[in-house]
């Protein structure tokens, strides 16, 4: 759907060049919602803006539906903006014009509709949002949570079949984050809408995403499927946000190890095998002895998935160790 | 009472209001006219701006600053050889336009292009990804966005002009600064001078209100 191939980004600032993506290369899968991860000006924005061309890359071509984005000209350029969505973190709505008028604003620059087609459409999306009492306000009557929503429609009024999200809900509190990526979740499986999705909270990918890509100093350093990456992180900056969504801390966790007795493991349950009653079988068979240091139940996009840390005294660990991986379940040891 | 206003022909006066609010309805016209792409151009071709263009804008910049340092009496002057070629006069409401026009326009031009620089850049990105062309941008995004600060621009070039046609009048420009200057200043007519300025005074607030009103109409924040 979106290829990158060798694309790098450098910005000039006072005839010097500032490097923002280095040499990068990216498939995003028709269909999903493709996690972008990484701190502040590690490239995120430069990435996203790229894929509708806001940002020149400066080698390197993209690729959106097999069709080089890098070769189009000016009038076929925004023929091909008319079918990519975007929306921001400060929303980026037109404060002097009318909810309806904003929603209406893509399809009246793309003049391919008549002005009741235009009028029916807008109607609808105002529906699909929720918004259709709020379609004669002005943007600044609304509360954050609705002008992302009228943010939403606008981006999805051309029909486009990728959305671009440049940290829809970093202006957003807990619950109005919520209703947002809910929305994005259902408009994902409605329309088979691809979405890039930039944030940096881990929480957002592993509730909505299907894959991600972490991101560090203009570089992709992990990539994966949502569960893998989340579940398993490799990369230290990686593993830094899994654990700050954990509200864990991997320095603090290893001192507290070292009071503790018996053979620490982690072991990761997903889909159905997160409620099966494993454990107290496990532990009778084996004769093991088991607590746990720290614990978690949760979902990855719609899959359940546990992780527990356990200390095991006694017993046969070896065996124990058996049952969990016959199980289904990773078995990760920490300290033997 | 009716002694004080002994000097007061009414009838000039009721005149020379009629030259002033020509002369102000004119010269905003093409004021407008001309300012208004002026600085659109000028905010465009800015440092870092969509098309940014150094030299464009660097020439653009010097002329208009150097039409705003001269003093609005000089330009007058100056202005009466080019006056004549356009208008055929350089008396009257028709002789006051060019000067007074040349001196507001690119007053009003930079005016117009600040209040192109309060725009969110954001709003112009978001409208560029929609697929916009720049005409689009301009005419869909950037001037409605900045109506109001254009408005009260307006307001403020307006004024100006208020004062302008009545150092205008000093060339002969007629209007109700011609009368003040006449009758009250050259022929010490106190009363004339009053009520040429109670006038005047009257013609600014009408202009101050009528702006400040649009602009809160028209201030969606
Ligand atoms: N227009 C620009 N001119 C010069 N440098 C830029 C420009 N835009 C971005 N950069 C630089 O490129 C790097 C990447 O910026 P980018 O905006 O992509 O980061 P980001 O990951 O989106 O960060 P944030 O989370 O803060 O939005 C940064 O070092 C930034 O300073
Ligand atoms: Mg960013």
């Amino acid at each position: 759907m979106i290829q990158f191939k060798h694309v790098h980004k450098a910005y000039k600032v006072g005839g010097r060049e500032i490097t923002a993506l280095e040499p990068c290369d990216l498939q995003i899968p028709e269909g999903q919602i493709f996690g972008l991860i990484g701190h502040s000006g590690a490239g995120k924005s430069t990435l996203l803006r790229l894929i509708n061309r806001l940002e020149e890359p400066t080698s390197g071509s993209i690729l959106v539906k097999d069709q080089d984005i890098t070769a189009l000209d000016a009038a076929a350029l925004r023929r091909f903006r008319q079918g990519v969505g975007m929306i921001f973190q400060h929303f980026n709505l037109l404060s002097s014009k009318t909810v309806a008028d904003n929603v209406a604003m893509p399809l009246k620059l793309a003049n391919e509709l008549s002005k009741s087609q235009i009028r029916a459409r807008v109607h609808q999306l105002l529906e699909r949002v929720g918004l259709t009492d709020h379609a004669q306000k002005y943007p600044a009557q609304l509360s954050g949570g609705q002008k992302q929503r009228v943010g939403i429609a606008r981006a999805l009024s051309t029909n486009p079949s990728i959305l671009l999200c440049d940290e829809a809900t970093s202006a957003l509190d807990p619950q109005t984050t919520g209703q947002v990526l809910q929305l994005l979740n259902e408009i994902n499986r409605e329309l088979n809408l691809t979405i890039v999705l930039i944030t940096h909270e881990m929480d957002v990918i592993r509730r909505i995403c299907d894959q991600v890509a972490v991101m560090d100093a203009g570089r992709i350093v992990e990539q994966g499927s949502v569960s893998e990456v989340f579940l398993h992180p490799q990369h230290p900056t990686t593993r830094r946000f899994v654990y700050e969504d954990e509200h864990l801390d991997e320095q603090e966790q290893l001192k507290r190890f070292a009071q503790i007795t018996g053979c620490i493991i982690k072991l990761t349950f997903q889909g159905e095998s997160t409620y099966s009653p494993l454990l107290g079988e496990v532990a009778r068979h084996s004769g093991v002895d088991y607590s746990i240091l720290n614990g978690r139940i949760d979902y990855i996009r719609d899959t359940p998935y546990g992780q527990l840390t356990l200390s095991l005294i006694g017993g046969n660990t070896a065996a124990a160790l058996d049952a969990f991986r016959a199980a289904d379940v990773m078995v990760e040891i920490l300290r033997p | 009472m009716s002694s004080f206003f002994n000097n007061v022909d009414w009838y000039d006066i009721w005149l020379a209001t009629l030259d002033t609010l020509m002369m102000l309805g004119g010269s905003m016209l093409f004021t407008v006219l001309f300012g208004l792409p002026l600085g659109v151009i000028l905010f465009l071709t800015a440092p870092k701006q969509m098309f940014e263009q150094k030299a464009l804008y660097g020439i653009l910049s010097f002329f208009v600053n150097v039409l705003r340092s001269l003093p609005f009496i000089i330009l007058l002057i100056v202005m009466i050889p080019l006056t004549l070629l356009i208008t055929g006069t350089s008396l009257g409401v028709a002789g006051a336009i060019p000067p007074l026009v040349a001196g507001a326009t690119p007053f009003f031009a930079r005016l117009v292009e600040t209040a192109l620089r309060e725009v969110d850049k954001g709003i112009i990105e978001a409208t560029q990804a929609m697929g916009a062309s720049t005409w689009q941008i301009i005419t869909q995004a950037l001037l409605p966005e900045a109506r109001p600060g254009i408005i009260a621009a307006s307001t403020v070039t307006a004024i100006t002009l208020v004062s302008y046609t009545a150092m205008a009048g000093v060339v002969g420009a007629g209007g109700l600064g011609d009368l003040a200057i006449r009758f009250g200043y050259q022929r010490f007519q106190t009363d004339v001078m009053v009520v040429t300025v109670v006038l005047l005074l009257i013609l600014v607030q009408l202009l101050q209100s009528l702006g400040d009103r649009l602009v809160i109409h028209f201030s969606r924040k």
